[in-house]
């Protein structure tokens, strides 16, 4: 019966997270509020991780096989789609590339200047240069 | 016959669901290509079983909707994944944040820049907007603005499959060579299929993947309505 109360803690935070959606007037989506209430209340240990655990991994298994019925409908839409297929294509290839290539290059730029760098060394290195990093004397 | 007998049945649409899914599955485990990426391929079978059989999607959907059903439950349940990497989440912070906001703006102004050179209306252009964020809530964003939120699913769905397939090479061509940078960027771009492709090349790489698929929907939903106007 673990899975029964774990999935009854889910459910009254999506619930929470869809009262936060119907009460406050922004467009955000109620599975935010759900995930950011469900992460915070984790971080505060209001609930603990064993009490989710399980059935969180089981949601998250089956979550892709959800999307199916609503992508379906597809057929439905086809004459909408048919005439601008290739340029969709387009769009999702081209954005996906670039996404990937500006988050990698500003995550490689940030991660590169977060080890402070080390002043003694660098003095080192300037007096002299010739030097490497002041250990070859 | 077999249409009668679907429009009749309160299970059929549920059942055909989730054996296309578990073909797709096996084909993957059979085949490994990315292409038969379980989500992708269940969609394919389902479309090609109704347009054989001629049934009309109202009569599948009326017992498979019951599925989608727990979608909001299942997307809360992101906070625990999320919840398991803090260590990670803390010790690199900024660059988590900063990369991923800029990954994030990145995806919507090519979209734009793309939309406006296509002539795309208003509501095409919100139906990709949140093409690379997590399906639960690209699907949310696109019904919220008036977009075609199966399209935005099917879009999703390519992402994911391209993401899959090229992250590693993307990563060796583009110069991503620090598995921190690597996990954020294929994550950002291509959310929970290119994880699972990440979780493949390591440990480091699937965690921070992991993490930036719920960041980045979470970015996604804070600025998206600054830009969702914009044509």
């Amino acid at each position: 019966m673990k899975y029964f109360s774990q999935f009854a803690i889910i459910l009254f935070v999506s619930v929470l997270g869809e009262l936060c959606a119907m009460a406050l007037p922004l467009p955000i989506p109620a599975c935010i509020y759900g995930m950011v209430l469900m992460f915070m209340a984790l971080c505060f240990k209001i609930i603990k991780l064993e009490q989710v655990d399980d059935a969180g991994k089981f949601m998250i298994e089956v979550l892709p096989v959800m999307f199916t019925p609503p992508a379906v409908g597809l057929i439905a839409l086809w004459d909408v789609i048919s005439p601008i297929w290739p340029q969709l294509l387009v769009i999702i290839v081209i954005t996906t590339a670039v996404v990937m290539v500006v988050t990698g290059h500003v995550a490689q730029f940030m991660l590169r200047h977060e080890q402070k760098p080390d002043v003694h060394k660098l003095w080192q290195h300037i007096r002299h240069p010739n030097s490497f990093h002041g250990l070859s004397h | 016959m077999i249409r009668d007998w679907m429009t009749h049945s309160a299970f059929f649409g549920l059942l055909l669901t989730i054996v296309a899914f578990e073909i797709g599955l096996l084909l993957k485990r059979k085949f490994h290509w990315s292409i038969f990426n379980a989500p992708f391929m269940s969609i394919v079978i389902v479309i090609a079983v109704l347009l054989i059989c001629d049934i009309d999607y109202e009569t599948y959907d009326s017992s498979a909707h019951y599925l989608s059903y727990f979608i909001t439950p299942a997307t809360v349940c992101f906070a625990i994944p999320l919840y398991k990497q803090i260590v990670l989440l803390k010790k690199h912070l900024r660059a988590i944040i900063v990369a991923i906001m800029s990954g994030v703006l990145a995806s919507m102004l090519t979209v734009f820049g793309l939309s406006l050179v296509f002539g795309f209306n208003h509501q095409l252009y919100v139906t990709l907007l949140p093409k690379s964020i997590t399906t639960a809530v690209g699907m949310e964003i696109s019904e919220m603005f008036g977009g075609y939120a199966t399209v935005t699913i099917v879009a999703i769905c390519i992402t994911g499959v391209l993401g899959n397939t090229f992250a590693e090479t993307a990563c060796r061509i583009f110069r991503i060579h620090d598995p921190v940078a690597r996990g954020l960027s294929i994550g950002t771009c291509s959310h929970a299929s290119g994880t699972t492709r990440a979780m493949m090349m390591g440990e480091i790489e699937g965690a921070m993947s992991s993490l930036a698929v719920v960041v980045a929907c979470v970015f996604t939903v804070l600025v998206v309505s600054f830009l969702a106007n914009l044509i």
